[in-house]
């Protein structure tokens, strides 16, 4: 494009000849990048809202009360690995190699879906005990935190076997890559709120 | 069983919800009911209803959106007038033991409904929609970066808007003041459904904003123009890319808020109960960081169009670009770092009063260098006052003044004396109306030309310029002088007989400000019938500047049919210098995105799924979200989004132009 | 179109001298001091604002079209020395704003105590403050003299040129609580405190009121204060001694419910702990104090065996509805011995659901269980030293 801001021998230039294709797709990569961004907003105003409540515990049960390390590290575990899986998707869907990177994207899922199981069981736990989103402002705080991110885990789940069903449908298509690719953002997106949540919500909660 | 059965199928709908007690909200549903019956009637008879769906439900295209959003906002200005009005009249009359004509559970939904619609469905849709409209045409693009999502974004503005229009019928709205803190908004204090319709307007509508917002910053960041470098894009289009960071950066705190307030009434969680360690201020808090940002989303893009207009008129460069866009910028900037000036009486400590005092003052020193710079610009101009510089004139005088008393309240103990009183109110309409309104009048009349291909008629223009202005000094004075006497807002009786001349003043404001609407309303009709005498052929009625004067009005869809090149900031004002020749031959096939009806589909499943949350109808809920899932990942399915117009077509309507061009001499 | 203006002019000036501008003419020594910030910042940023407004129109005139004689100068668009201006100008101006903000609003701070009582009458040892504790409730003004064991309803009174510290919180939801003549306002929170000092140099009848909406009767939400002489003042407290109604933690209860347009009511007699026990949200009897639960937490909680003591904690309790979804409230109604828990089966059936949980619930009934161990901290809630501090940023 550069050549023709140029001035040729007549005068300026103040068209393009050529037609001048924006790429199809070609602002997709930053605008999911900025809605990235907007939802972390979302996960910010979460954390500042348990920054502020997660002490209230309403003369009730605090986090080392309630928490579980060893479960928690597990689930972490669970959602790191299935970042790693989903690079090793990236990795083939590079090569054009479609039932490997299918193959990937499943182990993905269920890692996802480990992942899931192990946070409803713990919630599950917790409200049989009593320690319920209602029963004090921290434990509001922590379910609308955890839950949100779960929420997204699940909606991520959700659109990743919509995706697998297109890549089985039409192939490794240029469309297809560059929802693969938003979805692998979205994912190590969710990697990097958890270690937010597991560094913030469970190690310093049982410090508290 | 049948019991148990009704509540399944309507939730808490009943008979009773329908405010049939109210006779002004069965007048006002009389007169809209056969309004709307007469608009629909009117569209079947003149069988509109393909060619609208077609045309303009579906599209995609940027500047059908962008008028599509200027006609929700002119509809439901006239909705939140009439809360205004109502409430002038109100104030008016309550005195001397009278309790005026409306009771407190009226009155206190008025006025929350007024500020409601007038920030969200009003000057948010008129900005965005200008927004819209011009943005893509400065830049020389075709169209936004995502098309889709602009109809999408549109149609979720529209759903918001419709929540908030059905309840004034079905139900109440909230009777909380237009942020609705809590714990006044909680479930123990609002059990009805007023806060949930307040809940569910915003989160359809902020769904909408917060991705229109995204699209606007692809489209001006990776869209524009070869050689239209950061600092070569024409001020509007500056202001609209801050805005829109703005926009991205604060509604998704909105959304947070909300969402945890819609937790607190719906699942029974503590974030701002007085108990269980919830705590109300965290609310007042984080809404305002939303909000405080959200004046300047509004403000911002009509800086924008006042820059373009006192330069178009003035026939002159504009006068200091580059400080405007750091002006520009550090507003942007700082707009985050003084939410706290809307609670200094809060309690906070005196370091943390005035250190979002001084912040508040500094934000000042920009914004003053913007009026400086409007004034150089005119300084050795040719000013022609045509309508949209008139109203530059008056926004010029008004908003300094609005200016100033909001630096005075940014004194903390000044506003001490002055928080929450009716010297408030008067202050953001003096902004809003004197910012805001005034420039969005300025940028209709400016562009109006380049959307319809006719002028606006100036005989009803002026007649609406002198209601509006004369009206909003008649109708904000007295209450800043209200405001000094130690008048607070939100009041609905009042027992010292000495405020009422001041309140009738302001009424007969209103009543000239309702002259100034009429006069508008005529202006277009008028203007329609008119178009004839008031055409413009050329595509640049005002010997304008910037790239979207180049091409034709009301532009092709394909915009440009070659992308322009630029070389200035003035780009089109060098081009003609320069001695531009359109080409008249050449022409490509041209790829354009393909009209869908999705986006009003997937917001007419989120209105269904509002509706349902808000009057605890679950199944209407559920279904209604498992629709909205399953079109969305439906769409996703469809890869053929987009087609070419061909070389012919284009040639074809490029000739048109050429004979047009060519009898105008 | 001048002498226009100044024909508008005259009934403006007759209209403004009608009206009692109270913000600019307050009869209290704090309110003064922040018309004048309020004066002076204005005429400060009329420096600048004239100019600019004058310019406008000057230029708009000088440089229209049919003006040929007026330089045009299309491609000027720059100047440094000019822009060195139009920024340095507002700078400047707001250097000179920001430093009086600084030193006005910590001169101002309404938690500060007040030093002088009218400009060159610095506060002695003789002046000694008079309490008052203001409680906004829906929707009236409650204040209570700790000083005198007196109450009044909608009604403020306090003697000329004596400092008053007022301590203010609010039952349900937020007010503010603001005298124009007396000093600016300060919001009132739920299990919130805060503070108020301020002085009344001129005796008279003012007006006072909330300014922050709160819900119906909002509007009628208003009280007149009295500035009186001392011996005024030193009546009008012997005549509320009088007053037939004393204001007991039940009386309370009662008074706080929702009522619009109240009368002025007085009480002779005041129990000594209600404004504690407001703030930290436990007049009724068997709630968990504020103070109690904060130093609770404070300590980490009383783990899982405080999990389902929640009815002490409760408090929005005469509109609370609940929430659509979650579990149904459950907690524990009392803690007791095998005899007590039959005796209690026993009373509850005679009780109509309706009525429980009722009010009388004995202190027994888990209020503030504490974990074994700890020392008694019942003996605070009656004497609330903070309650919930302010909370700041």
């Amino acid at each position: 494009m550069a050549s023709s801001v140029t001035t040729a021998g007549t005068g300026p230039v103040f068209h393009l000849e050529e037609e001048h294709a924006h790429a199809e797709g070609s602002s997709t990569m930053l605008g999911f990048w900025l809605y990235l961004m907007s939802d972390c907003l979302i996960f910010a105003m979460l954390f500042a809202a348990y920054g502020v409540l997660g002490g209230n515990y309403a003369a009730g049960p605090a986090p080392k009360d309630l928490f579980d390390l060893d479960l928690v590290a597990v689930n972490t575990t669970m959602l790191l690995f299935s970042s790693i899986t989903y690079g090793f998707a990236m990795l083939t869907m590079d090569k054009g190699r479609v039932a490997a990177t299918q193959a990937w994207l499943a182990v993905t899922g269920l890692f996802g879906l480990a992942f899931l199981s192990i946070e409803l069981y713990e919630f599950a736990h917790m409200i049989h005990e009593g320690a319920t989103p209602q029963r004090s402002a921290f434990l509001s705080s922590f379910f609308t935190l955890v839950g949100t991110h779960g929420l997204h885990v699940t909606f991520g789940t959700v659109w990743l076997v919509t995706l697998m069903t297109q890549v089985a449908r039409f192939g490794l298509t240029e469309a297809n890559r560059r929802r693969l690719m938003c979805l692998s953002m979205f994912w190590h997106f969710l990697d990097v709120v958890w270690i937010g949540v597991f560094t913030f919500v469970y190690l310093m909660g049982m410090l508290r | 069983m049948p019991d148990t059965l009704t509540k399944f199928i309507f939730g808490r709908l009943t008979l009773d919800s329908l405010p049939l007690h109210e006779p002004i909200v069965v007048a006002t549903f009389v007169a809209v009911a056969l309004g709307g019956i007469a608009l629909l009637g009117a569209i079947t008879y003149f069988k509109l209803w393909t060619y609208l769906w077609r045309e303009w439900f579906t599209s995609v295209d940027h500047k059908k959106i962008g008028i599509m959003y200027m006609v929700l906002g002119l509809v439901m200005l006239l909705r939140g007038f009439s809360d205004a009005i109502m409430m002038r009249l109100q104030q008016a009359i309550a005195f001397n033991g009278s309790e005026g004509y409306l009771n407190s559970h009226h009155y206190d939904q008025i006025f929350t409904a007024h500020g409601v619609i007038m920030i969200f469905f009003v000057a948010m849709p008129f900005v965005t929609g200008l927004m819209n409209f011009v943005v893509p045409l400065q830049i020389g693009a075709r169209d936004v970066s995502f098309p889709f999502l602009n109809n999408f974004s549109f149609w979720m503005t529209v759903g918001g808007a419709i929540l908030v229009m059905a309840s004034l019928f079905v139900g109440e709205f909230a009777r909380t003041g237009w942020l609705a803190y809590p714990p006044l908004s909680g479930i123990g204090y609002s059990p009805d459904v007023g806060v949930d319709y307040y809940i569910w307007a915003l989160q359809v509508a902020g769904v909408g904003t917060t991705l229109s917002g995204i699209n606007l910053i692809c489209t001006i960041i990776k869209m524009r123009a070869p050689g239209m470098t950061m600092m070569r894009m024409p001020v509007f289009t500056w202001t609209s890319l801050c805005t829109n960071v703005l926009i991205v950066a604060s509604f998704p705190v909105l959304t947070a808020v909300l969402s945890l307030l819609a937790l607190d009434r719906y699942v029974g969680t503590n974030f701002f109960t007085n108990d269980f360690g919830g705590n109300p201020m965290m609310y007042v808090n984080l809404i305002w960081i939303w909000g405080h940002p959200e004046v300047y989303i509004l403000i911002l893009p009509l800086f924008g169009v006042f820059s373009e207009v006192t330069s178009t008129f003035s026939g002159k460069r504009l006068f200091g670009y580059t400080s405007m866009v750091y002006a520009t910028v550090v507003i942007t900037i700082l707009s985050y770092l003084v939410w706290l000036h809307h609670f200094f009486t809060m309690g906070s400590g005196a370091s943390v009063n005035s250190f979002f005092g001084i912040t508040t003052m500094i934000i000042s020193i920009p914004t003053g260098a913007k009026i400086f710079n409007w004034l150089f610009t005119m300084y050795r101009g040719r000013i022609r006052f045509e309508l949209p510089m008139m109203w530059t004139i008056a926004f010029m005088l008004t908003f300094v003044v609005g200016g100033m008393t909001g630096v005075l309240l940014a004194v903390p103990p000044a506003d001490f004396v002055l928080h929450n009183s009716l010297f408030l109110i008067a202050h953001f309409h003096n902004v809003i109306i004197g910012g805001v309104l005034f420039g969005l009048f300025a940028g209709i009349a400016y562009w109006w030309p380049k959307a319809f291909g006719f002028k606006l008629d100036p005989f009803w223009g002026k007649v609406s310029f002198w209601c509006w202005v004369v009206g909003f000094w008649f109708a904000f004075m007295p209450l800043y002088i209200l405001g000094l006497m130690g008048v607070t807002r939100r009041m609905r009786v009042f027992d010292d007989p000495s405020l009422q001349i001041w309140f009738v003043i302001a009424a007969f404001g209103a009543v000239l400000i309702a002259a100034g609407i009429a006069a508008f309303l005529i202006q277009i009709v008028v203007s329609i019938r008119k178009r004839e005498a008031l055409t413009d052929p050329t595509g640049d009625p005002w010997d304008g500047r910037t790239l979207e004067w180049s091409t034709s009005s009301p532009p092709p869809a394909y915009n440009f049919a070659f992308t322009p090149v630029v070389r200035d900031n003035d780009a089109w004002w060098d081009m003609k210098k320069a001695g531009y020749a359109r080409p008249l031959s050449g022409f490509k096939p041209i790829h354009m995105p393909s009209n869908t009806g999705t986006g009003v589909v997937l917001a007419a499943f989120s209105v269904a799924l509002g509706f349902g949350l808000i009057w605890y109808i679950w199944w209407l809920a559920a279904l209604s979200f498992v629709c909205l899932i399953a079109t969305a990942i439906g769409h996703t399915f469809n890869y053929h989004r987009d087609f070419h117009i061909p070389a012919a077509e284009v040639t074809q309507t490029e000739e048109a132009r050429t004979t047009l061009l060519a009898a105008q001499g | 179109m001048k002498r226009f203006g100044a024909l508008l002019l005259f009934p403006l000036a007759g209209l403004l001298s009608g009206c009692d501008l109270v913000v600019l003419a307050p009869a209290g020594d704090v309110a003064a001091q922040q018309r004048d910030l309020l004066v002076v910042s204005t005429l400060l940023m009329l420096v600048i604002i004239i100019p600019v407004m004058t310019l406008t129109v000057f230029f708009a005139w000088r440089y229209r079209q049919s003006n040929a004689a007026a330089t045009y100068a299309p491609d000027w668009d720059h100047s440094t020395k000019l822009e060195l201006v139009i920024w340095a100008a507002p700078l400047l101006i707001i250097i000179c704003l920001g430093a009086l903000t600084w030193l006005g609003t910590h001169l101002l701070d309404p938690y500060r105590r007040i030093d002088r009582i009218e400009p060159g009458q610095p506060v002695t040892e003789a002046h000694k403050p008079l309490r008052v504790e203001v409680v906004a409730l829906d929707w009236k003004w409650l204040f209570i003299y700790p000083d005198y064991g007196i109450a009044s309803v909608n009604e403020l009174a306090a003697p000329v040129n004596q400092p008053i510290d007022f301590r203010i919180t609010s039952s349900a939801v937020m007010n503010s609580f603001y005298i124009p003549a007396l000093a600016g306002q300060i919001y009132a929170m739920p299990a919130m405190e805060t503070k108020l000092h301020a002085v009344i140099n001129r005796p008279g009848t003012y007006s006072g009121f909330s300014a922050n909406y709160s819900g119906a009767g909002f509007s009628g939400m208003r009280f007149a204060f009295h500035g009186l002489s001392d011996q005024a003042f030193d009546q009008w407290v012997t005549q509320a001694r009088t007053a037939p109604a004393t204001l007991s933690r039940e009386n309370y209860l009662d008074l706080e419910k929702p009522s619009e347009n109240e009368p002025v009511r007085h009480y002779a007699s005041v129990d000594p702990g209600l404004f504690g026990a407001i703030l930290n949200l436990c007049v009724e009897r068997g709630k968990m104090c504020m103070n109690e639960m904060m130093s609770i937490d404070a300590k980490g909680g009383l783990g899982l065996a405080g999990v389902r003591n929640t009815l002490p904690l409760q408090y929005d309790k005469l509109a609370r509805r609940g929430a659509v979804f979650g579990n149904d409230p459950s907690y524990v109604a009392s803690i007791c011995t095998a005899e007590e828990a039959a005796a209690a089966a026993r009373a509850a059936s005679d009780v109509t659901p309706k009525d429980w949980p009722a009010r009388n619930l004995s202190p027994l009934r888990g209020a503030g269980l504490l974990r074994p161990g700890t020392e008694s901290r019942r003996a605070e809630a009656d004497t609330p030293s903070l309650g919930l501090l302010r909370r700041e940023l």
